[in-house]
């Protein structure tokens, strides 16, 4: 969260809704660590990443759903769900996300 | 329309701004999901909707900020463990070790990568324009276009034991101000690449700059541990295996060639 301070902050300020997708769990090997996270801003505009790229694009649909329905969720992609979505990890791993939304 | 209060996360930005360290427990899966519990090292603010739940929590919260570490939870209704009642995600933010890495070269992006998994907030910085770009380093926390020894001009002061400064330009003309600049600094580990002829031509240019023999003693150069490394990727290996043998204190060889504690 640290590296998207700044833009949380200016979204915040201008009045925009954000969610956050944070990864709480890796199984596996993954590009990012626990805590990395990414925000979505309520028109689509994102800062962070929670992977090297592989499944940004799958987040922001998830985060903007989450903002529409208000709901908080757990998401996970991987390599060995690939049935279960149409995205996954290159790398082989598995993460989980936690996406809630900026309300707290 | 008045912006939604966030009073956690006020909280949460202000002690970012400040390096301050903190915890941050949130309920992401079992009842009262998205609850949060901030844990300071004096204190804790905010409920995860139980009291006993609570205490638990933030005594856990507070290891795994000592430990540096995130991860996830569970416990029972009351903070039992070896319960799942709830999940929680425990996030640190513990100070995160630097790395510098001066020169936007084929080895940079391997040696990136390779520190973001120990956990490194990582810098790279090249004068060119056209090779420091996000583009190459997406994992990089920061790319900087600039000289290095104006980059340590601003973040020198910054720089720590746990810290380290890597140089993979191989040219004097980068090499000797960025060196010499780190040199001021307080960092652990200050590591050079190039070959053997590379880096007897640079301590010429290092001495003519006034190097002294402390700061000979300083320098890792040819950087990284001999362990036959060619690939980016290998030499990213042979880079950071230095880095931490330096922070232990140990002296690299094989475990099996070693006694005691492996962990010691």
């Amino acid at each position: 969260m640290r590296e998207i301070l700044g833009d949380l902050e200016r979204w915040r300020a201008q009045g925009r809704r954000i969610a956050l997708a944070r990864v709480i769990d890796l199984e596996g090997s993954g590009p990012r660590l626990p805590g990395a996270t990414m925000a979505v801003a309520e028109d689509g505009e994102v800062a962070g990443s929670v992977s090297g790229g592989c499944v940004e694009g799958a987040v922001v649909t998830e985060a903007l759903e989450v903002l529409e329905q208000g709901d908080r969720r757990l998401v996970s992609f991987g390599y060995s769900d690939d049935e279960a979505f149409a995205v996954g990890l290159t790398c082989g791993g598995t993460i989980h996300l936690f996406i809630e939304p900026l309300d707290w | 329309m008045a912006a939604q209060e966030t009073p956690v996360f006020d909280e949460v930005a202000r002690l970012l701004r400040d390096e301050s360290p903190f915890a941050l427990a949130t309920i992401v899966e079992g009842p009262g999901s998205g609850a949060k519990l901030l844990v300071r090292p004096d204190g804790a603010t905010g409920t995860l909707g139980e009291d006993d739940l609570d205490r638990v929590v933030e005594r856990d919260a507070l290891g795994e900020l000592a430990a540096g570490r995130s991860g996830l939870r569970h416990y029972g209704e009351h903070g039992e463990a070896r319960e799942d009642h709830v999940r929680v995600f425990i996030e640190s933010f513990a100070q995160p070790p630097q790395m510098l890495v001066f020169g936007a070269v084929d080895f940079t992006s391997a040696l990136v990568r390779v520190a973001k998994v120990l956990g490194y907030r990582v810098t790279v910085c090249d004068a060119r324009e056209v090779f420091a770009t996000r583009q190459r380093f997406p994992l990089a926390d920061e790319v900087v276009v600039d000289w290095p020894d104006r980059l340590l001009e601003r973040v020198g002061a910054d720089l720590g034991p746990r810290d380290a400064v890597c140089v993979l330009t191989h040219d004097n003309k980068f090499d000797v101000p960025a060196i010499m600049a780190a040199l001021e600094t307080a960092v652990g580990y200050l590591g050079v690449m190039g070959s053997r002829r590379t880096h007897e031509s640079r301590l010429e240019r290092l001495r003519e700059a006034g190097i002294d023999a402390a700061g000979e003693a300083r320098l890792r150069s040819p950087l990284g541990l001999d362990i036959g490394a060619r690939t980016p990727e290998e030499t990213a290996i042979s880079i950071v295996s230095e880095v931490i043998a330096l922070r232990t204190g140990h002296t690299p060889r094989a475990l099996r060639d070693a006694s005691g504690p492996i962990h010691g």
